[in-house]
This record gives structure tokens, C-alpha cells and sequence, in this order.
């Protein structure tokens, strides 16, 4: 044993401690080797450093430091009065507050559009948080029960039938239209060189139009008798609830298992009642507020919301009927997703408030923002189905097969299988869309409607309030507001994105 | 004696049941003929409803338009234009300012892209940080708001033209925009363009020429100072020999202007920083993303065959980053040049300003105005798509292959 401690190769004492490695954690180690661990880096390091001392310290200055708080108009911001270069000048969007969320709102009618944005909340952040239960429950009153009471609450007004005059009137219309169609041809039936072609077309058409409206006599009859009682939105109500009830029952499955769409259909008309009642849609409903009169925050929270409400069905539905295999339906998808694609917002912003107005019939006016609103849905419709078939493209054709073996039908297939799970893999991807939504609800300032960009520069041209600074400070406050939103729909997605990617994570 | 193999019956009837109706067969055709008896009954509505409207409205329908005299100015045109023209000259100067604000966008924004990119991946702590803040603030505000900003606050503050800031004494900043030297063509000008194409012709030959040698016969052919010889060395010749291709002239501040130099409307210098400096943040992720997502062996293994870093960047890392980037990159040039529509709320006079806006008030021509301004962005962005769609086939062959 001795001999070997004893040979030449082997060491005989204690090597002197090595001094300890260089410590690349902490604050001490970052600068150490991301910062200053070689000359280029040094240098990069000097050239950003430099870069953040004339950015961050001007606008602190600016923001905070040279920033006046208080005061009554414009003199309070000018140089000579304050003494010092003025930044920021924040008694101006204080006096300016009201206009840029509310626009021109009436003042004793704003408590709706906070109720409203209180409702809003309380609806979407149940939605956003995962770990919540009844999600379908919550989906769907912030995506159909909310939009109308938002628009009961923020325009106002009432209704004068319900579910049975609705569909009554909607009927008639396509009936009427079909009518004047076969009378128009009869009529160029008389002059044309193909009046034998042109006549038969024309009866068929006359034909058709009859027959559909003694088809739908009984409910254009049972309108107008509603119409003569005194309480015809209550008789219309019970009559359409009703109906809706037994038809759910009987497709639920009738006696057998019929029980709990009844009850689930009896539990939404209880719920509309009240809303009816509470609100008193049945007599007028809470005042009119034109939308002219709308602006601000509220203008962009409005079209934002409706674009994201209404663009996702729009979505879902071009995205099914591109991946259809029925000729026609395809072509159509295709078509209309490329064609909304292929143009910039603008003219499709101009495309709603010049052209549509030709398009309809010209008894029939509609009101500005909700021709912005259109032109918004179908654009972001087309971005949105595009969203949908990356999620569909990525389900595996087990699931359709094993679907189908099973002998589902392709409805069943679609919603109970298919949709869900590919919904849940585009969240990320259906919120980035959100975000590029809420960002371009800016453009609508540029077809005279008054959102929060629209009033800041609104604003800008009040004499009582023009200094140097009023422009840089309105556009630090609606740049804020739009940061929060943007960047706070980012975050949300990526945390959407590591919730989904948690199984591929090791 | 062979069983000859019975044919299949031709089933012609259930192909065009396939053909016409898809998977679903008489289901599917008759689905289609409802849903073209709908659209026929909405198109109908459509165009009965528009001819009574424009009847009402006393416009006729048509191109006819075009050819009246349009009657207002444009304060920035490419190609001359006078009040007296027609709108079809409004719709071509409209076109073409498009274009320049979009090129020229493009230009700067991809180099501010890769330039934030390279910061982004740079293992500069501090520039990272950089790089990620100007991507998350330029990202999460509207470009609308930007090109607002840059025009009526940025813009507005710089001083007016007798205190402009002078760049060097040959460009002056105000805030009636950026005045830069005009070049004036001289007489060695045609001489010089014609040495200056021959020059960039014989590079392309001697290029293509050192590839085929390289590739064919292993040779490697030092091209590069015949290259610069001919780019630069041929032209300075041809100046010294038929004089300078041009001239400047600088801007001089007269009364309350500048008189001489070229004149860059304040319109497009906020429009073209807002939508280079708004792209450039997509870009910049764009870039870093592509090459995030070349495997680090590849660089490994370029060096471990004896290739220098930047050999290996260039030859191995760089071509598959460019796989993944130029898809999406394109996607964004479409955007900014989609954006560039936006000129119409700061009034540079792009297509949508100029034909969708002023054109369109003056004649009440709805219909085939927005038709026409649609028609061009639509056009832009199929021809896109269609080089895209060829570039990824020639791809996925390079890589089958």
C-alpha cells in the first residue's frame, strides 16, 4: 500500500486552493459576461446605454418632472407662466376626460355606459380564467344575451313585438321581395326579345310567392291580431316561448328525456322576462341616444366588442364551408376569405359607408357606426376563418372517423368533436386577432366616427387648451390606454399558449 | 386459359354525383342550388335596389367618369399633372404615390427590422432588453395612432422653415418637411448610365460564370476585384473621360421657403417612418424567429467541417433561416403596402386620399370608385400570393430533391 502513496506519479501534498470560478449569477454575473466581457460588448453596451439616456430620461421629464397638474386652460401650460419648459400638460385631458371616453353622451345618461362596462367585466373575466366552471353557461350570455342588453342599455328604446312578429315580418319581406322580383320580370317580359322565356320565369316566380305567402298567412294574421290587443309584446312573448318550449321538448326527446330542454328553455324566457320587465322594453324602454352622440373609449370598446362577437361565427362558418367538399360552397369560402383578405380596412371602411348605403332599398337608412360595424365583421370574419382552418388542419382525421363510426352526424361530428378541440388550439391565434381588431377600431375615425383616437384629435383643435405640449400629452394618454389594452390581450395569450403547450413542456 | 380480370362498372353517374355534389352526393347539390338561389336573390336585391338608389340620385352608372376633368390639385405627383386632367390621371398619380410610400417603406423597414432583430438576439444583455421594448411598444399601439403622432406632434413641433435644422448644410428639416439636394443630369449622363448597366451585366456574367466553375469543376475563381473594377473603377473612368453624370443643386433659404433642392412633403415623411418604424417591430420578430429556428447543430456542424463563423452563417444557417422568413415577411411588405392606405388621414395623396376620397366626393361615383381603389389592393396582393405560392412549390422541391 505504502509504495504506491510513495511513487513518483503520484502527488505527494495538497495543492494549493484555485481561486473560486467567476460567479456568472446575479446582478455581478450578468454584467460580467452579458455585458462587459469583451470590447465589442463594452462598446454595444456604452451605444445602448446611450440610447436609453436620451429616451427614458426625456420622457420621465416629460411625463412626471416638467409635467403641470393643475390649472384652468391653456395659459397654465405655456412656458412663461410656468416658468420652466413645460412637459406634459394633464389639466388638459383632465377637462377633457368626459370626451375622450364618452364622447358626447348625455351627461345624465352615462350611468348606462358604466353599467354596461361593469356588466361587460363581470361577464368576461369569469370567461378568461380558466380554472372556472360552467364556461358554456358564461360563453353564452356574454356572446348573445349581452350584446342586446348593451344595446338596449346604450341606445335605448324599445320593442314593439317579439320572437312571432319578428319572424313574421322577416318572412313577409323575403316574400315581398320574391313578388316584386316575378313582377319585374313579367313586366320586361313586354318588350324583350326572349318574352316567352322571360314570361315563364316570371309566373314561376309569381307562383312561388303566392304560395309562400298563403304559407305563412296564419303567422301574418296572428301578427296582426297581437297588434290590436294592448299588451301585444307580453301575448307575443308567451305565444313565442311557448312554441320554442314544446319544440324543444319534443326534439329534446319528449317525455322520455324531454324534461331538461324544456326546463333550460323555460329558464331563458323567465330570464328575458325579467330583462324585458327590468329594463321596460315592453313600454319605450330607457331614453334614445343617437350614436352620433357616442365617442370616445366607449366608440372603440363598442366596435372592438362587436367585431370580436360577431367576427368569430363569420370565422367559423367560411372555415367550415372552405373545408366542405360541396363545390359551390367551397368556391364561395375561398372567394369571400381572399377577397376581405386582399384589401386594406380603409376601403373596406369606405366600401361600408358609401356603397352599402346604395345597396339597400332606399326606405331603409342605416345608421353610421353600425355600417363601420358591418364593414368591421366581414373583415375580421375572413382573418378569423383563416385562424379557424389552422385549427381544424390540425385536429387528426381519427377523430372525424372515429366520429362517424360511432354514427355521428356530420353536425354532431362538427360541434360535439371537432369545433372544441379546435377552437381550444387557436385561442392564441383568435386572440392575437382580438388584438390587431382593437387596434385597427382606430380607423373608423377616418368615416367620421369619434372613437378614442377620433376624439383626441378632436380635441386638439380646442383653442381654449392649444399649447406646445397638448399634442404630445394627448397622445401619451391614448397611447397609455391603448398600451394596457394590447400589451394586457398579449400577456393573456401567452398564457393561454403555455397552458396549452403544458404537455410538450419537459 | 386465364380469368381475365373483371372491369369495374363505370359508375359514371356517381362521379358526377361526386363531381357536382361532393362527399354528400344529391344532399350536397341540393344544399348548392339553395344556397345559389340565395345569393342570386341577395345579388338581385343588391343591383335593383343600387339602379333605383343611383336613379334617384341622378348619377349615371358607368366608367364614363374617368374621362372628365378632375379639377382640384395634388400636392405631390410622379408624373405631371395639372388640375385640368382626367380622374383616370388622378387614379394613375394616386397609384404611384401608393407605390413610392410603400417601396420606400419597405426599404427602411426591413433594414430597421433586421437591425432590431440583431439586437434582439444579441448576446448583449442590454441591446436585447432594447430590441424587446421597441418591439412590445411599437407592437401594442395602432399604427393610425402612430402615423397621427409622427404628423401632428413630432412633425408640428419642428420649427418652421427659417430656423430649420440643417443636416450638414445640405438637407434641411422643418416643418414644411425635408428639403434634400436634386441631382441635374449633366452632359456625361448618358455615358455614365450605359457604363453603369455594362458594368452590373459583366458582375452578373463573371458571377454566374465563378458559381458554374465552382460547381461543375470544383475551381474557385477569385471574382471580386474584377467585380469592384467594373462597378466602380469603369464609371469613375467615364467621368474623368465625358465629365459628371450630374450635379446637386442645394436648397437655399429665400424669404420665408427654400427655393431649389427637392422638397419632401411632411406628409410623407411621417407616413413613411410611422409605417417603417411600425413594420419593422413585425419584421424584427419575424427574422429573430426564423433564425431561432434553425437547429444550433447546424452551426456546430458547419464548424466542426472546418468553415469559419461568418462561412457558416452564411452558407448553412442563413438559406434555412430565409425558408422560414421570406413567407411571412412578404405577408408583412403586403401590410405596410395595405397600410400605406392609411396616408388618407394625414392627407398624403395616395390612391385612397386622392381617388377613394377627393375623386369620389366630387363625382358621387361610389360604386366603381371603391370598386376600382379595391380592384388595385386586391390585384397587389394575388399577384403576392401567386409568387409565394411558386416559391414555396420551388421549396419544397429544392428540399424533396
Amino acid at each position: 500500500m505504502s509504495d504506491i502513496t510513495s511513487s513518483s506519479f503520484v502527488r505527494q501534498d495538497l495543492l494549493d486552493e484555485r481561486p473560486a470560478p467567476v460567479k456568472t449569477t446575479g446582478f455581478v454575473g450578468l454584467v460580467r459576461t452579458r455585458l462587459f466581457n469583451s470590447p465589442t460588448n463594452i462598446l454595444l453596451t456604452i451605444v445602448g446605454a446611450l440610447l436609453l439616456w436620451f429616451t427614458i430620461i426625456p420622457s420621465v421629464r416629460f411625463l412626471m418632472v416638467d409635467a403641470v397638474w393643475t390649472g384652468k386652460d391653456r395659459t397654465a401650460c405655456l412656458a412663461e407662466n410656468a416658468g420652466f419648459t413645460v412637459g406634459a400638460c394633464w389639466p388638459y385631458i383632465q377637462a377633457k376626460l368626459p370626451q375622450l371616453i364618452y364622447g358626447f353622451y348625455p351627461e345624465a345618461e352615462r350611468w348606462r355606459v358604466n353599467l354596461t362596462l361593469v356588466l361587460s367585466v363581470v361577464l368576461l373575466v369569469p370567461l378568461l380564467i380558466p380554472r372556472l366552471p360552467s364556461k358554456g353557461l358564461n360563453a353564452g350570455l356574454f356572446f348573445f344575451a349581452f350584446p342586446v342588453v348593451a344595446f338596449f342599455l346604450l341606445h335605448g328604446g324599445g320593442i314593439k313585438g317579439f320572437g312571432l312578429s319578428w319572424t313574421a315580418d322577416l318572412l313577409q319581406l323575403f316574400d315581398d321581395s320574391i313578388i316584386g322580383a316575378g313582377k319585374a320580370l313579367l313586366g320586361l317580359g313586354k318588350t324583350s326579345s326572349a318574352a316567352p322565356l322571360l314570361w315563364v320565369v316570371g309566373n314561376v316566380i309569381m307562383l312561388v310567392g303566392t304560395a309562400i305567402y298563403w304559407l305563412i298567412f296564419p303567422l301574418t294574421w296572428l301578427r296582426d291580431q297581437l297588434q290590436g290587443t294592448g299588451q301585444s309584446v307580453w301575448a307575443d312573448f308567451a305565444i313565442t316561448a311557448a312554441i320554442v318550449s314544446l319544440i324543444a321538448f319534443v326534439l329534446g326527446g319528449g317525455l322520455r328525456t324531454g324534461g331538461r330542454a324544456l326546463t333550460s328553455s323555460v329558464v331563458t324566457f323567465a330570464a328575458i322576462a325579467i330583462v324585458i320587465k327590468l329594463m321596460g322594453l315592453d313600454h319605450g324602454g330607457l331614453p334614445i341616444v343617437q350614436t352620433n352622440l357616442w365617442g370616445g373609449l366607449l366608440v372603440t370598446l363598442v366596435v372592438s366588442v362587436t367585431g370580436i362577437v360577431t367576427s368569430l361565427p363569420i370565422g367559423i362558418a367560411l372555415a367550415l364551408g372552405r373545408r366542405s367538399t360541396i363545390p359551390l360552397i367551397r368556391i364561395f369560402s375561398i372567394a369571400f376569405i381572399e377577397f376581405w383578405r386582399g384589401v386594406p380596412l380603409i376601403t373596406v371602411l369606405f366600401f361600408a359607408t358609401y356603397m352599402l348605403p346604395l345597396f339597400l332599398p332606399g326606405n331603409f337608412t342605416v345608421d353610421g357606426l353600425v355600417r363601420a360595424l358591418i364593414g368591421i365583421s366581414l373583415f375580421t370574419g375572413a382573418y378569423q376563418a383563416e385562424n379557424v382552418r389552422g385549427g381544424l388542419a390540425a385536429i387528426p382525421r381519427g377523430q372525424g372517423e372515429a366520429a362517424a363510426a360511432l354514427g355521428l352526424s356530420w353536425w354532431k361530428t362538427t360541434s360535439l368533436i371537432v369545433l372544441p378541440q379546435a377552437l381550444r388550439h387557436v385561442i392564441p391565434n383568435l386572440v392575437n386577432s382580438f388584438i390587431s381588431l382593437f387596434k385597427d377600431t382606430s380607423l373608423v375615425s377616418i368615416v367620421a366616427l369619434f372613437d378614442l383616437l377620433g376624439s383626441l384629435r378632436a380635441s386638439f383643435s380646442d383653442p381654449k387648451w392649444s399649447s406646445p405640449s397638448t399634442a404630445f400629452t394627448g397622445f401619451a394618454f391614448a397611447g397609455i390606454i391603448y398600451f394596457i389594452f394590447c400589451f394586457g390581450m398579449s400577456r393573456y395569450s401567452l398564457f393561454v399558449e403555455h397552458r396549452l403547450n403544458a404537455h410538450r413542456r419537459n | 386459359m386465364s380469368i381475365e380480370a373483371r372491369k369495374p362498372p363505370p359508375q359514371i353517374a356517381l362521379k358526377i354525383r361526386r363531381v357536382l355534389g361532393g362527399k354528400t352526393g344529391w344532399n350536397g347539390i341540393a344544399v348548392q342550388f339553395a344556397f345559389a338561389a340565395v345569393l342570386g336573390w341577395i345579388a338581385y336585391e343588391i343591383v335593383s335596389n343600387a339602379r333605383a338608389n343611383l336613379e334617384n340620385q341622378h348619377i349615371a352608372a358607368g366608367f364614363g367618369f374617368l374621362a372628365n376633368n378632375a379639377g382640384f390639385d395634388v400636392n405631390q405627383t410622379l408624373i405631371s399633372y395639372t388640375g385640368s386632367d382626367t380622374f383616370l390621371r388622378v387614379f394613375l398619380v394616386g397609384l404611384l404615390n401608393t407605390l413610392v410610400v410603400s417601396v420606400v417603406g419597405i426599404v427602411f423597414a426591413t433594414v430597421i427590422g433586421f437591425i432590431v432583430a440583431l439586437c434582439r438576439l444579441s448576446p448583449n444583455w442590454l441591446l436585447a432588453r432594447i430590441g424587446e421594448i421597441y418591439v412590445e411598444i411599437i407592437r401594442n399601439l395602432p399604427v393610425l395612432f402612430q402615423i397621427l403622432f409622427w404628423y401632428l406632434a413630432v412633425l408640428a413641433a419642428l420649427p418652421n422653415p427659417r430656423q430649420s435644422i440643417s443636416l450638414l448644410g445640405i438637407a434641411f428639416v422643418s416643418n414644411r418637411g425635408l428639403v434634400i439636394p436634386r441631382p441635374i443630369g449633366e452632359s456625361g449622363f448618358e455615358a455614365f448610365l450605359v457604363v453603369l448597366a455594362l458594368g452590373i451585366v459583366a458582375s452578373v456574367v463573371l458571377r454566374i460564370h465563378a458559381r458554374r466553375a465552382l460547381f461543375q469543376r470544383g475551381q474557385m475563381i477569385r471574382i471580386w476585384p474584377y467585380v469592384l473594377g467594373l462597378l466602380f473603377g469603369l464609371p469613375l473612368v467615364t467621368i474623368l473621360v465625358a465629365g459628371l453624370p450630374f450635379s446637386f443643386e442645394l436648397p437655399q433659404l429665400k424669404g420665408f421657403n427654400f427655393a431649389g433642392g427637392s422638397r419632401i412633403i411632411p406628409e410623407f415623411v411621417a407616413l413613411t417612418l410611422a409605417l417603417s418604424t411600425y413594420t419593422a417591430a413585425f419584421i424584427a420578430e419575424i427574422v429573430r424567429a426564423g433564425i431561432l429556428s434553425v437547429h444550433s447543430g447546424q452551426m456546430e456542424a458547419g464548424s466542426s467541417l472546418g468553415l469559419s463563423r461568418g462561412t457558416t452563417l452564411r452558407l448553412v444557417v442563413v438559406p434555412q433561416a430565409m425558408r422560414v422568413i421570406v413567407p411571412p415577411l412578404t405577408n408583412q411588405y403586403l401590410n405596410l403596402t395595405k397600410n400605406s392606405s392609411l396616408a388618407v388621414a394625414i392627407g398624403y395623396p395616395d390612391l385612397v386620399s386622392v381617388f377613394a376620397g377627393t375623386s369620389l366626393s366630387q363625382t358621387g361615383q361610389a360604386i366603381e370608385i371603391i370598386a376600382m381603389t379595391m380592384g388595385v389592393y386586391l390585384l397587389i396582393s394575388l399577384i403576392t400570393s401567386a409568387v409565394m405560392s411558386v416559391y414555396g412549390w420551388r421549396i419544397s422541391r429544392s428540399l424533396g430533391a
